[in-house]
């Protein structure tokens, strides 16, 4: 009851009590901010995008309805018969005079009914071969360019281009915005995998959403989602949620990361390793040279000595050698001879000297010639009156024969 | 270049601008620069001649300090699809 009440007046139109009815309920604390549990039946959903429902037990019916925008935060709809938990304010729609919940949040009644159909949904895709580790393709290890598919607004997609800034700026990243939660996530997220792979052509994409509940966190368990990331022509890594969460897209990625940054940092080398490797090459690089270098020279001075020890020079400055040495020898050689020579000579010519008839005509002995100049030795070379000749030391003198 | 091309002398003309490579290319052909060298040495008797080694050592150098430049002065670059394009994203995303 209200703690004042207006006049109660006599006779009420019917849009009066209505809206005193209305202001009655509105006003309980108790009803603006309820849960009640029930099965869903005659559940719709009109172009509107309103969501209109009954919830019932064995003995009572409550009708419901969601706005558009509160159904829009939801990634799954209830099905007529699904037991489920809703949460709104009870009102009254004046005009069809029925009091309704006005719901803003449901969720699936009893513990793990979600999880149930988790569980479900993993073991036929894994059955189908899905999550089956021949079909993991490698991550590039320093790729030019990464797509990254979650929402434009909120933390995780600034969380992911910092990473990406601070470990490999080099990187050039093409974002497809989707939802990532809410009914129209899954369908979203298929065609922002099928388009950034045909318009943008990157070397891995990221698939990446922020921690929630199992209901937030649905999307990524959406069977569709599962197969466009199957049939990706790049590999994915996903990133949804905390650590202790495990999606049907983490499993069907070709990596799953824990966390959204962790994602951004399993598609990138760290550029601190980057520098580490090129200071390493550079090092090596001179290190090489230097070697080069090194065994390059000692080969030159190798040749060098090689060159030395059959250089013309030494060899020509060893033969001046000897012929300086022949030299003397043959001084030493040709004068030895010369005297004896001289001394021969000196013998030869008193020997020569002595035989000198001229000398033996010194001695007293003449030399008798004919007038042929023939020298006369025998008495039967000369007849009587003759004319010779006789030649002594000093000059020559005619005689005749006489007898 | 593999130690084979080293051998048939590539000039440098042939070779794209140091300036120009992007940071793999310019990693990948430092890679096959220091392969090449080793290569050589492991060879013993000089594959290369000694020009053609300080060719490549220069060449070397230049390509570690293009990728550092580019490390240096990489800013990333954000585009978003937007329909059938690509369109540049605020950098103070």
């Amino acid at each position: 009851m209200p703690l004042f009440s207006p006049p109660v007046p006599l006779s009420w139109t019917v849009t009066d009590l209505t809206r005193y009815l209305r202001e009655l309920l509105e006003s309980d604390e108790v009803l603006q901010d309820v849960w009640v549990q029930g099965e869903v039946s005659n559940f719709s959903r009109p172009a509107s995008g309103h969501l209109y429902f009954t919830l019932k037990d064995s003995s009572a019916s409550l009708r419901c309805v969601m706005w558009r925008t509160a159904a829009a935060r939801h990634s799954f709809l209830p099905r007529d018969g699904d037991a489920i938990e809703v949460h709104g304010a009870i009102s009254v729609y004046e005009a069809g005079g029925q009091y309704q919940l006005y719901a803003d949040l449901f969720k699936p009644a009893g513990e793990g009914a979600l999880y149930q159909e988790f569980l479900r949904l993993k073991a036929r895709l894994e059955a189908e071969g899905l999550f089956a580790p021949e079909r993991k393709r490698p991550i590039p290890a320093r790729p030019a360019r990464i797509g990254v598919v979650t929402s434009p607004t909120g933390a995780v997609l600034h969380d992911i281009l910092n990473t990406l800034r601070r470990r490999y700026p080099l990187v050039e990243v093409v974002l497809a915005a989707t939802a990532v939660q809410g009914l129209e996530a899954p369908l979203a997220i298929v065609s922002a995998l099928r388009n950034l792979a045909r318009l943008a052509n990157p070397d891995v994409i990221i698939l990446a959403r922020g921690g929630g509940s199992i209901e937030d966190l649905w999307a990524f368990n959406d069977e569709q989602v599962a197969r466009a990331i199957a049939a990706s022509p790049v590999p994915v890594i996903s990133g949804v949620g905390h650590e202790t969460d495990f999606t049907i897209a983490d499993f069907v990625a070709d990596l799953r990361a824990p966390t959204p940054t962790a994602a951004a940092e399993l598609a990138t080398p760290n550029q601190a390793d980057l520098r580490i490797e090129l200071s390493d090459l550079k090092d090596r690089l001179s290190q090489l040279v230097q070697t080069f270098y090194s065994e390059t020279s000692w080969a030159f001075k190798e040749l060098l000595n090689r060159l030395e020890r059959n250089s013309p020079i030494t060899r020509i400055n060893s033969d001046l050698q000897r012929v300086d040495e022949l030299d003397h020898r043959l001084g030493a050689a040709t004068n030895h001879m010369l005297q004896l020579r001289r001394t021969h000579l000196m013998g030869l010519i008193q020997h020569v000297a002595a035989l000198n008839p001229a000398a033996v005509l010194e001695r007293g002995y003449a030399i008798v010639t004919n007038q042929a100049g023939q020298a006369i030795s025998r008495l039967g070379q000369v007849s009587s009156g003759e004319a010779l000749n006789v030649q002594v030391s000093d000059g020559e003198f005619g005689v005749r024969v006489e007898g | 270049m593999s130690p084979t091309k080293a051998k048939n002398k590539p000039s440098d003309t042939a070779r794209p601008v140091v300036e120009e490579l992007t940071y793999e290319q310019a990693l990948a052909e430092l890679e096959q620069i220091v392969a090449a060298l080793e290569a050589n040495r492991l060879n013993e008797a000089g594959q290369l001649s000694l020009d053609e080694a300080m060719a490549l050592f220069e060449r070397g150098q230049a390509l570690s300090k293009r990728c550092l430049d580019l490390l240096d002065k990489a800013e990333l670059r954000v585009r978003q699809l937007s329909g059938e394009n690509l369109v540049d994203l605020p950098t103070d995303i």
